[in-house]
């Protein structure tokens, strides 16, 4: 056994690469109350303040600083630090915190872009050689896209695709480099490269030893970069702040070598945890050092910035990285995989205050101790930074070391990547389908040509039928385009670090994902249940509907129209599944929408179900505000039926109350949220966002964001600043549904 | 065929009116007008929609799993529910197989034999007693005390566990001799568990104007933290436990 390894129970693991053979034979599960935390070290105080004050500049210049030469690598800077003598763990993307690196594999026009709209030139010589000598993921995706993309992609009924920058939602296994230490990694893929020393050597395995050479290659990167901080990772952490520093440390090198969208973490926490027990039960550490280890490293994920343009900002609302942290969840034993760590790791939103990163995911289980769901359900109500996740159902379908990337994308941590997708537009597609394939908007012809709908009110079956066919066109378009993209980024894109981190052998998902289904599923329930009148404009082209009669709306537990939701979901992913993939990617589906849902509300006109065009969609799988009449139970029912089975990516929903709707003092207010949470996931929902607070501190906060610097809202799938959002997109969140009652 | 009911809305997220999350059935019509009212729009017997006992009862049981980890249930509210005590006699009956709790939250005004018999399925009972005072009770909601005292006494005759609920207005129902003497009256109640303080707010106030009514109550200001905690101490003075929100 390794030295570094002692007292550590064994298993495959010590053989093996296996974080959860050895996240099983050795945690402490623990379903005890929140008494023991403690809060935050003077030297933590004091730094979090510093980094404040930095984050304070951000905000009102946009960014702090930004490199204009050298493209980001793991090696490309030296060490970084805020103040050498209160940062217990260190390591920043750049050569100063906060300080914005170049990636132009993905694309040098948007690094262009972004630099230029923050006042900083790219230099000359760095432009040239990605335009002229090294090829970009950008540029060969456009060598090979069909004019069917270019245009689906400019009406935007297929949007957020990224073709010009990293597809990110690819999460490391970044425990291996703490267990294992990077040499023993090392071995590992020489030893895999050779199984592929094979007597008809073709593409795919030809390309499998490439990438396998790019792996050990950025491992050893890896251990250069942790040698400028001083430390020596080529073997595994002996201690809790090794283990903790060693985990950080391997994300760093990923977050160095990728700007994806999503950058996650993992499932950390229970990990560590079985570190911070060993040493705590030989009195090595005390409790308060451990939460200083944790709160240091949260304030790190806290710092992680990315190049992005302001038009990327306002398609997400800031500056989210979705450094996501699954926490708790129980095992395939029955055990709880709650820990002290996972208290500790929620802690955080008090002794740094609230924040939007990293994004904090409990994983929810009726059976998870009562203790850790009234914790959750308190830390939810005064933070509103926590979003949850049904463990009862992932843990079926993905075991029980799964974690999430982004904001609903599970994957079995180290075994599986996603080819992630961006959504398709369902609702206009359903208006497509209405104008025999032409958009709404622009008058263009985008899908082929078929006979639109000419009567003066919309019937059911018709509408129906032409959809179908439309969707037909649309799941065959969009695979296709993925498949473009992912072979791209892939060739020119590689994430070396992220997939050393992996298996060989890894499952691939081609994450699809639609927005829209509310406006959909209303729309085709105003059809059904009402009369729906076309008002067309001289071209013929329907642009506004007028609506006689009710319809039942999405969003009342009502099967009427919930069962067309249903529907829409699972056709349209029969429809993907048909389509080949690239890399045989098993194709999924998320009903997300990210903060997008106003952005996608003004690229589409207007709906059957009476949305005016330019309007906001609902985000995620939400009803739309102000249609669901029945309180928040009814709500969460209707999105609750949404078949998981059939959207595997995820399914989003969004839930804000104001406190006194929960209950008349704080214990009723958080047994009622930790029920509410119980029920909504044992009639198997899949997510929710929780938000707690006031109409009126949001109004306040516009009006006076000075006051709220740290005012963190969930929303779809994961957090935000709320002072940072645009004004459109504080009144979209306003003018949601607050459950008021 | 079987009685149907006239329902203002549905509330599936309940959570101040009982224990738990409770799935609030709000029933159209009432006889008092109280100024205070914050549903006016639930005074019209005539409106509502028309639900029959087992359309309710399968709207209700949608949500027996959220009412069963937070330790809640049904509560039929208003307007005056028991003004329909014949429809939720038989929405009673159809819920008993399901073990659902039922909770009632009336002003005790209305008696009859179906009041009697809904009882016999009720859990619990929130009991509205807006004044001690006999010329303060009719004053404010326009009907004789009486009745709801009387209703009281039956509670305890059938030791049907109560939540009394005191909604404090200034200058309506902050005459503190009266508070006092509730409480002493309460005393003599071990049915009653728990006495609801409730703040006078003005969030009806609007469905007043559009009702076309005139809102006596416009210039009244919210109670303020010193008088509830002034009423609170009043009402625990005999031992009650009091839920207030201060």
């Amino acid at each position: 056994m390794r030295d570094e390894w002692y007292g550590f129970k064994s298993g495959s693991w010590m053989t093996d690469v296996n974080v959860r053979s050895f996240i099983q034979h050795n945690y402490t599960p623990y379903e005890g109350d929140d008494t023991f935390l403690v809060g935050p070290t003077k030297r933590t105080t004091e730094l979090w303040e510093q980094v404040m004050e930095l984050m304070k500049e951000e905000s009102k210049k946009g960014i702090i600083d930004a490199e204009t030469s050298v493209p980001s690598t793991i090696t490309a800077f030296g060490a970084g630090y805020i103040d050498k003598d209160k940062e217990v763990i260190v390591g920043f993307q750049t050569d100063k915190p906060l300080k914005r690196g170049i990636m132009p594999n993905g694309g040098i026009r948007v690094v262009k872009n972004a630099l230029e709209s923050y006042g900083y030139t790219l230099d000359k010589k760095t432009e040239e050689i990605y335009s002229e000598n090294r090829k970009t993921h950008n540029d060969g995706v456009f060598d090979a896209y069909t004019d069917a993309m270019k245009k689906a992609r400019h009406t935007g009924i297929i949007t957020g695709l990224p073709d010009a920058y990293g597809r990110g939602r690819i999460i490391g296994d970044y425990r291996r480099v703490a267990l294992y230490g990077v040499d023993f990694l090392i071995e590992e893929k020489v030893q895999e490269k050779k199984l592929l020393e094979i007597p008809i050597l073709v593409s795919p395995d030809i390309r499998l030893r490439e990438e396998i050479s790019e792996q050990i290659k950025a491992l050893k990167q890896l251990k250069k970069m942790a040698d400028f901080y001083g430390y020596d990772i080529s073997k595994p952490a002996s201690n809790s702040f090794e283990a903790t520093q060693w985990t950080y440390f391997a994300y760093l090198g990923a977050i160095k070598e990728q700007d994806g969208a999503a950058m996650s973490l993992g499932r950390v926490s229970t990990f560590l945890d079985i570190y911070y027990e060993r040493d705590l039960k030989e009195g090595k550490i005390t409790e308060s050092e451990v939460q200083e280890l944790i709160d240091q490293f949260v304030m790190k994920l806290r710092m992680v910035r990315f190049l992005r343009t302001p038009s990327y900002n306002d398609l997400f609302s800031g500056d989210p990285t979705w450094v996501t942290e699954s926490i708790g969840g129980m095992g395939m034993d029955g055990r709880t995989l709650v820990t002290k760590s996972s208290y500790r790791v929620l802690h955080t939103l008090y002794n740094l205050g609230p924040a939007p990163e990293p994004n904090l995911t409990v994983l929810w289980s009726v059976f998870l101790p009562e203790a850790f769901k009234k914790f959750c359900s308190k830390v939810s109500i005064d933070t509103s930074s926590i979003q949850y996740e049904s463990d009862d159902i992932m843990r079926e379908v993905w075991g029980d070391d799964y974690g999430i990337a982004c904001c609903v994308s599970a994957m079995r941590i180290g075994k599986q990547m996603q080819f992630f997708g961006a959504r398709a537009n369902l609702a206009k597609a359903l208006l497509y389908a209405i104008n025999g394939g032409k958009d709404e908007i622009y008058g263009e012809q985008v899908a082929p040509m078929f006979a639109p709908v000419t009567g003066d009110y919309l019937e059911y079956d018709e509408v129906m039928s032409k959809f179908d066919q439309t969707m037909d066109w649309l799941s065959e378009l969009y695979i296709n385009t993925l498949n473009v993209i992912h072979y791209m980024h892939d060739k020119y894109n590689y994430e070396q670090l992220q997939m050393a981190l992996h298996d060989i052998n890894i499952l691939r998902t081609e994450a699809c994902g639609i927005a829209g289904l509310s406006v959909v599923a209303d729309s085709l329930s105003a059809i059904k249940y009402a009369k729906v009148k076309v008002i067309r404009n001289e071209a013929g082209l329907a642009v506004d509907y007028e609506i006689e009669g009710e319809y039942p709306a999405y969003g009342n537990n009502d099967d009427r129209v919930d069962q067309i939701a249903i529907e829409i979901v699972e056709r349209f992913m029969n429809k993907l599944r048909k389509v080949k993939t690239y890399r045989d990617a098993m194709q999924t589906l998320s009903v997300l929408t990210i903060t997008s849902n106003v952005v996608y509300g003004k690229k589409t006109g207007s709906t059957p179900d009476g949305r005016k065009a330019g309007e906001p969609f609902a985000p995620g799988a939400n009803p739309m505000h102000g249609r669901d009449t029945k309180g928040a139970v009814a709500s969460m029912m209707s999105v609750a039926k949404l078949p998981y089975k059939h959207a595997e990516d995820g399914i989003s929903y969004t839930f804000s109350i104001i406190p006194k709707a929960l209950g008349k003092n704080k214990d009723e207010r958080i047994d009622n949220l930790s029920g509410l949470l119980d029920g909504y996931f044992h009639s198997k929902g899949h997510h929710i966002n929780v938000n707690v607070f006031d109409r009126e501190t949001l109004m306040d906060a516009m009006d006076h964001p000075e006051k709220y610097p740290q005012l963190t809202i969930r929303v779809s799938g994961y957090a935000v600043n709320f002072i940072r959002l645009n004004r459109e997109q504080q009144l979209d969140v306003i003018h949601r549904t607050f459950h008021e009652r | 065929m079987s009685v149907k009911g006239r329902i203002h809305s549905l509330e599936s997220f309940g959570t101040v009116d009982g224990p738990g999350i409770r799935f609030v059935v709000f029933l159209q019509g009432c006889p008092l007008r109280c100024q205070f009212c914050h549903n006016p729009d639930t005074w019209d017997v005539h409106t509502g929609t028309e639900y029959e006992p087992k359309q309710l009862v399968d709207e209700i049981i949608k949500y027996k799993s959220y009412m069963e980890f937070s330790g809640g249930g049904v509560t039929f509210t208003g307007g005056e529910p028991l003004l329909q005590a014949e429809f939720i006699l038989e929405v009673c009956k159809l819920l008993k197989p399901h073990n659902i709790s039922v909770a009632l939250d009336t002003s005790g005004f209305i008696w009859n034999s179906f009041v009697n018999e809904v009882l016999e399925y009720t859990d619990i009972v929130l009991l509205d007693i807006k004044n001690y005072d006999k010329r303060v009770y009719e004053r404010v909601t326009g009907v004789p005390l009486t009745p709801t005292l009387k209703f009281l006494d039956y509670l305890k005759e059938k030791d049907i566990k109560t939540w009394i609920r005191y909604v404090l207005v200034p200058g309506l129902t902050d005459n503190l001799d009266a508070v006092k003497g509730l409480s002493d009256h309460l005393d003599q109640y071990p049915n009653v568990e728990k006495i609801d303080l409730l703040s006078f707010h003005k969030m009806g106030e609007f469905k007043w104007k559009e009702l076309g009514l005139k809102y006596e109550l416009a210039d009244t200001p919210e109670p303020s933290k010193a008088l509830l905690a002034e009423v609170k101490a009043i009402f625990e003075s005999n031992g009650k436990k009091v839920s207030a929100n201060i």
